[in-house]
């Protein structure tokens, strides 16, 4: 059906992280595809963020593989990355589950820190900047164009220049996620990107990740909020006690008895009223 | 109703510990009499000190009830100080720009000092006020670059503005030497080893004696030249008073010494403030902000401290050339300790990565003490106090706001509340 694609853009094969004795993640693997949203799934304490923190470079896996494929064929080997290099080099960016803006500086300072690497080598490392030469200045005018684009895309034009520490919640969420897309990365991981959102902005939030998609990169996210979930997700990943529980379409992991008796222990009730409390 | 009580019990406390301290130390007095030494009590002056206090402590924490109704209070402050910055940057250079017509010799002596601080403030600020990277052995790179100077222009012969930038440079190299192996720590971790560096040049300096001369320190060092013109007592060829057929004064060398520091303190300014508005000045303030953010963005957090440390040990050892330059002699006991805190002091005095706030606490902290000088033995008291005072009414420092490195509209400014202090 699918034209023959590369490798998958995202392989995770039997991945391990212990801290001392505890097993934080036990032998998992998965795959996220290309141009699809994948929601990482899971009672607390199942070792969600402990994966994501894997994947984007934070924690060195104690074994197992992350290959990260491009459309053009380069592979990365991410567990062998210095952690700067996975969010440049191979594309792959990321949110906070407390969200790290730098709340000191103006919304369009932060996006353009996230374009740090393109302005850095337009000003020949800093020493052709500060005497005014070389292209800086044209580097410097496309990275606010871009920054520009994405303002009016999450809605925050008229805060440009506010300092961030000063946007309210939904707002700061939305930058971070902006922030995060200004690295351009292939791979865009989310750390419970709708916690402690309205409802409201947590359908703006979909509406934003499902563009995000359609504009070609793909994403991980990790979940409580099951309206988001089950609504954008393409495939879905469920976790528990480190273990890979279940996976597929919604459609077939709220269907899966492993996964209601996670959530709610043993018992055939369905997971959708189950998610009220989890959220 | 309760609320004034409170501030009345928490006064007559502190009365009470002051009646403990001053007791024994202001109403005792000893004296000589003719059969030995004698006691004198004085209770006046015990009962003075303790009044003081009882109605400062009260009148401190009814202004603090009263500061906490109104939260908007400091932010207005520091804006409206802000938009009168715009002025008294400008104004603060003319009047450095003209001062060697308006005062005279010891004065622009005190000046030059000044100005040495305010470099140095300036080159640690791009540590830690923008990168928030604290750093207790900025001493260090002073002593470099000063000792590089001496040592390169004595066995070389070159000039001063030959040797000056090899200074700088091998200043920088020193911060990157620190920078390596201090890149995992932060906070006050971070502080002690930059303070053990300091420490460490110090003493390798005033060991090293078949290099340094150790404590007797280098005498003769070269001064600094204007386009090979020299200064001397003489009028002879080659001087700058036989140049100019000019009587030859004492004075135009200091003349000639304030400028060059102004001008080295203004092309720190000058950089900064460029660096600032790029890139890298940007991503250290990111640095500051959130360490782990900036990784997530992919910048190597490794390169941008040890950038931060380079850039600031190169001004720093630019300073420490000057120094050495305009002393003639250098020792180990210049570089103590003592000069890294004043020099920090006055970038947290300042209020940390702002430039005018360098200059200001610099002529407070260096000139100020000058100043009170008539006031003998008092005046590190006076000066202590205002410092205490300063750090309750302005904790961030004396300019604590952040101007944004860029803008679309106008640009706001942005008050402390928002601006993360940096802790390595």
């Amino acid at each position: 059906m699918n034209p023959p694609a590369p490798a998958p853009l995202l392989e995770v094969v039997d991945l391990t992280m212990r801290f001392g004795g505890l097993k934080a993640i036990d032998q998992l693997s998965f795959v996220a595809r290309r141009g699809e949203i994948t929601a990482v799934i899971g009672p607390n304490g199942a070792g969600k963020t402990t994966a994501f923190n894997c994947i984007t470079g934070f924690y060195r896996p104690s074994s197992g593989a992350l290959r990260l494929t491009h459309a053009d064929g380069r592979a990365f080997q991410l567990e062998r990355l210095p952690g700067h290099r996975i969010a440049r080099r191979a594309g792959v960016a990321r949110t906070f589950q407390n969200i790290r803006l730098f709340a000191g500086m103006t919304v369009l300072e932060n996006l353009l820190v996230a374009q740090h690497a393109p302005l850095m080598a337009a000003t020949g490392f800093g020493v052709l900047g500060v005497l005014g030469l070389g292209g800086y200045a044209a580097a410097e005018r496309r990275a606010i164009a871009k920054a520009r684009a994405w303002l009016e895309r999450i809605d925050l034009m008229a805060r440009a220049d506010a300092p961030a520490g000063a946007l309210p919640y939904g707002a700061q969420r939305r930058l971070e996620i902006a922030r995060a897309m200004c690295t351009d990365p292939v791979l865009l991981c989310l750390d419970e990107p709708a916690a402690g959102l309205n409802p409201r902005e947590s359908e703006e939030l979909n509406t934003l990740l499902l563009r995000i998609r359609d504009d070609g990169c793909s994403l991980l996210l990790i979940e409580h909020d099951m309206g988001v979930v089950m609504r954008i997700s393409d495939h879905i990943i469920v976790l528990d006690h480190g273990r890979k529980i279940s996976d597929g379409t919604p459609a077939e992991v709220r269907a899966d008895p492993h996964v209601i008796a996670a959530y709610l222990g043993e018992g055939d009730e369905g997971i959708e009223q189950e998610t009220e409390s989890v959220a | 109703m309760t609320r004034a009580k409170t501030p009345l019990v928490d006064a007559f406390l502190s009365a009470l510990i002051a009646l403990g301290l001053f007791a024994p130390m202001v109403g005792l007095v000893t004296g000589v009499g003719p059969h030995g030494i004698t006691l004198t009590a004085r209770p006046r002056a015990v009962l003075a000190l303790v009044a003081a206090v009882f109605v400062g402590r009260l009148a401190l924490r009814l202004w603090q009830a009263q500061r906490r109704l109104v939260p908007a209070a400091p932010g207005r402050f520091a804006i409206s100080f802000l938009a009168a910055a715009r002025y008294i940057g400008p104004a603060l250079l003319a009047v450095a720009l003209v001062l060697p017509a308006l005062v005279g010799r010891a004065s622009l002596d005190l000046g030059v000092l000044v100005l040495t601080y305010v470099m140095l403030g300036w080159g640690l600020n791009i540590v830690v006020g923008l990168a928030g990277l604290l750093d207790l052995g900025y001493v260090a790179f002073y002593a470099v670059g000063a000792y590089s100077y001496a040592l390169i222009a004595e066995a070389s012969g070159l000039g001063f503005w030959s040797c000056l930038p090899v200074a700088g440079l091998l200043a920088a190299l020193w911060g990157v030497t620190l920078g390596f192996p201090v890149l995992r720590l932060r906070g006050d971790y971070l502080a002690i080893v930059t303070l053990a560096f300091g420490e460490i040049i110090r003493i390798v300096l005033l060991n090293w004696v078949s290099l340094t001369n150790g404590p007797n320190g280098i005498s003769g060092i070269p001064r600094p030249t204007l386009f090979g013109l020299r200064f001397t007592a003489g009028d002879g060829p080659g001087t700058f008073a036989g140049f100019f057929h000019l009587a030859p004064s004492p004075a135009q060398r200091v003349v000639f010494l304030y400028y060059v520091i102004l001008g080295l303190a203004l092309l720190t300014n000058w950089v900064t403030i460029r660096l600032r508005r790029q890139p890298l000045g940007r991503v250290w303030e990111a640095l500051r902000e959130d360490e782990i953010a900036c990784r997530s963005l992919g910048i190597n957090v490794t390169t941008t401290k040890l950038t931060a440390f380079a850039v600031g040990a190169f001004f720093g050892g630019i300073a420490g050339a000057f120094f050495a330059t305009r002393q003639g002699f250098i020792s180990p006991e210049s570089f103590t300790f003592m000069e890294s805190a004043t020099v920090l002091a006055i970038v947290v005095l300042g209020g940390m990565g702002s430039q005018l706030g360098v200059v200001l606490a610099a002529v407070v902290m260096i000139g100020g003490p000058e100043l009170f000088r008539p006031l003998a033995d008092d005046r590190m008291l006076i000066f202590g106090l205002a410092l205490v005072v300063m750090m309750v009414l302005r904790p961030r420092g004396l300019i604590s706001v952040r101007t944004p490195s860029i803008a679309l509209g106008k640009g706001e400014i942005i008050t402390a509340d928002f601006v993360t202090e940096g802790h390595g």
